[in-house]
């Protein structure tokens, strides 16, 4: 039980090397170029994932740091130590799969102790990290049982198990949940967190669903077309995303073209494309074009306290209960997505509806898709109202 | 009416199929088991009618030194073959399915070409390829030909068990520590293991029962099993031949079968095992 009672240390890692350090590395596959000029430092002890669109690159980084994959320039460090030319088996990192990979004709016991057996711990030992893992895993007392004797979700836990009891330098998770069903896809993610809290092992996660990473990573990098877009806490990539693909991959925010009208300094009055005008705290030149990135989450509709507003006809309406996810035609063309909490009649369907965002909760991108960076003082207050509206809290 | 007219046509169509099926099968094995039950015949001459029960020419050909010594040249040859062709036949098929290599598809064509052409002219052309480079038909270059005829079967029948071998298992014991050679010993050959056996005795039987192709290959003087019952049936149908016939067929058809009870009576008590040893 030793290894429960570490205690988490993200905070610490700051003053060792990195866990994992990646140097302007490239891969390709013959012509095509998965990934291009990445560089990354993962903290011991932290939780990164990599999240992006299938074929971004992310399951490609992962296994090069496992030494499945070639890199083709640049390198790799894991504990401060170049493995590019370390074959994979010396590496010392856990492995999990999405489909598990346990190995169909060992049992439970055998499968968790196959890494051990290959580092040389004498056999009481074995057996006693192998009950350890287990224990952990939640899942004491099936040593003797098949891989096929259980579900998928105790599968990935015993894969789980087999990739952390001889406490790898680094655990490496390719999409583990995704061939799990919705509740065990729930129950597994908070296990896998708390078993990497518990284990203070650092952890890089590959996903391409966006709530996983924002509710398990310390840090999330976003990945797309073998790049990087962006890497920071989920609050900041979902709050202030630099990329309008980041903006559109993490929660399909809003995405409204426009051009500045007129700037005063402090407020600048943008024309949208869709015939109506939005006012945002940042000074722009007259004339250049932006686009305006609202969250669905931060649009009222009906009766409006403040802010910015804008007026449309609500073209669907889905009742959720708590709250109700609305399509609402702007004019134009442009279609917005709205998720509001009710409060009062929900809009019907043909119903024209005013909706409003506080200028705070928008983010502006140029032209080339990049975010404009607001106002030092506008900064703060952003932050500050980012806290209270975190998407974990919808 | 029209439904009743097709429920009878039907009824026809199914009891035709089924007059069929049992002429194919009697066809099939009616001389089989003629040979079998003419072997236990007491009479002189290897036909019907049965006139008594008797182990007579089981015990005539034990006493046929022909015969011994064509069985054992016969099962050597067998023995050899399925050993070597195994191990090529694995070798091959892992190739085959884990790497990417120059010429791939050569190779696969190259190795099941045998299976392909016909006994015959595979015989031939060995024989012609052993003469121009001055050659003596010798018993090394017989097993040799049989490793060429058995070797496609058992590379099909391994590489058919390796691609459902998923490439994760290898990755997750090298991510883990194992060698390559380690994982293959310890993860992938476990996996492989009933294709494994199923090659190896097949290789066994074609080798063993391979009549044409040895007819060519034999060095003078030697004798397989089939090759003997052929030289045998020129002088004239003894019920030797019976007798000699049940036992080839006990051979091809036990071995594999045995082999296979084997196999699964093992894994059975290893699961046992591995139950017990909580």
């Amino acid at each position: 039980m030793a290894d429960t009672n570490q205690t988490p240390r993200p905070e610490t890692a700051g003053e060792t090397r990195p866990a994992v350090e990646f140097r302007d590395i490239s891969i390709a596959y013959g012509s095509f170029v998965a990934v291009r000029d990445f560089s990354l430092a993962i903290a011991k002890g932290s939780f990164v994932t990599l999240l992006g669109p299938s074929g971004c690159g992310k399951t490609t980084i992962l296994r090069s740091i496992a030494g499945l994959v070639d890199i083709s320039a640049g390198q790799i460090s894991i504990g401060g130590k170049r493995v590019d030319d370390v074959p994979i088996y010396k590496r010392n990192i856990g492995l999990v799969f999405q489909s598990y990979a346990l190995f169909p004709h060992k049992n439970v016991f055998d499968n968790v102790a196959f890494g051990l057996k290959y580092r040389n711990v004498p056999k009481p030992e074995i057996a006693r990290k192998v009950a350890q893992a287990l224990e952990m895993v939640r899942l004491p007392g099936s040593e003797r049982k098949l891989p096929s004797q259980l579900s998928g979700g105790q599968q990935q836990r015993i894969a789980l198990a087999r990739a952390i009891v001889f406490e790898p330098e680094v655990l490496l998770l390719d999409e583990p949940l995704s061939a799990l069903d919705a509740n065990m896809r729930e129950e597994m993610r908070v296990e896998i967190k708390k078993i990497q809290k518990a284990t203070g092992i650092t952890a890089i996660f590959v996903t391409h669903d966006q709530e996983e990473a924002l509710s398990m990573s310390d840090q999330i990098v976003v990945m797309n077309a073998g790049r990087m877009e962006q890497i920071g806490s989920p609050e900041q990539v979902y709050e202030a995303p630099a990329t309008g693909f980041v903006a559109d991959f993490l929660g399909k925010a809003n995405m409204l073209p426009g051009i500045v009208s007129s700037s005063d300094g402090a407020r600048t009055t943008i024309a949208l494309a869709a015939g109506q005008t939005v006012s945002v705290a940042a000074a722009l030149p007259p004339g250049r074009a932006v686009t305006v990135v609202v969250r669905p989450q931060k649009l009222s509709v009906g009766a409006v306290p403040s802010g910015n507003r804008l007026t449309g006809r609500v073209v669907s309406t889905s009742y959720l209960g708590g709250n109700a996810i609305y399509e609402i035609d702007i004019g134009g063309g442009t279609t917005i997505r709205a998720n509001t909490q009710i409060s009062g009649p929900v809009a019907a369907e043909g119903q024209t509806v005013e909706l409003a965002f506080d200028a705070a909760a928008c983010v502006l991108l140029d032209e080339h898709g990049q975010r404009i960076p607001v106002l030092p003082g506008r900064q703060s207050n952003a932050k500050t109202s980012s806290a209270s509206t975190s998407p974990r809290q919808q | 009416m029209t439904a009743r007219r097709g429920n009878t046509e039907g009824r026809l169509a199914w009891r035709m199929t089924g007059i069929i099926t049992l002429c194919v099968y009697i066809f099939l094995f009616a001389p089989i088991v003629a040979t079998v039950v003419l072997s236990f015949n007491d009479s002189m001459f290897g036909g019907f009618p049965m006139t008594g029960f008797s182990f007579r020419w089981y015990a005539k050909l034990w006493e046929n030194e022909q015969v011994l010594a064509a069985f054992q040249t016969s099962l050597w040859i067998a023995l050899v073959t399925a050993t070597v062709t195994t191990a090529i036949g694995l070798v091959t098929a892992f190739a085959l399915v884990r790497f990417e290599f120059a010429g791939k598809e050569l190779l696969s064509t190259l190795v099941i070409l045998p299976a392909l052409v016909p006994e015959t002219i595979l015989g031939v052309g060995l024989l012609v390829a052993i003469k121009a480079v001055d050659q003596p038909r010798t018993l090394p270059l017989l097993v040799l030909g049989h490793i060429l005829l058995a070797l496609p079967y058992v590379v099909l029948i391994v590489q058919a068990r390796m691609v459902g071998i998923r490439r994760i298992y290898d990755e997750a014991a090298l991510s883990l520590g194992a060698t390559r050679l380690q994982s293959f010993r310890e993860i992938t050959l476990p996996l492989l293991i009933p294709a494994v056996v199923a090659g190896a005795l097949l290789a066994f039987t074609i080798s063993f029962d391979n009549t044409s192709a040895s007819l060519f290959w034999r060095p003078a003087g030697v004798e397989t099993m089939p090759t003997q019952i052929l030289s045998m049936l020129k002088i004239s149908i003894s019920p030797e031949i019976n007798a000699l016939g049940t036992v080839m067929i006990l051979v091809t058809v036990g071995i594999p079968l045995v082999g296979g009870i084997v196999l699964q009576s093992l894994s059975r008590m290893k699961r046992r095992d591995q139950q017990r040893e909580t």
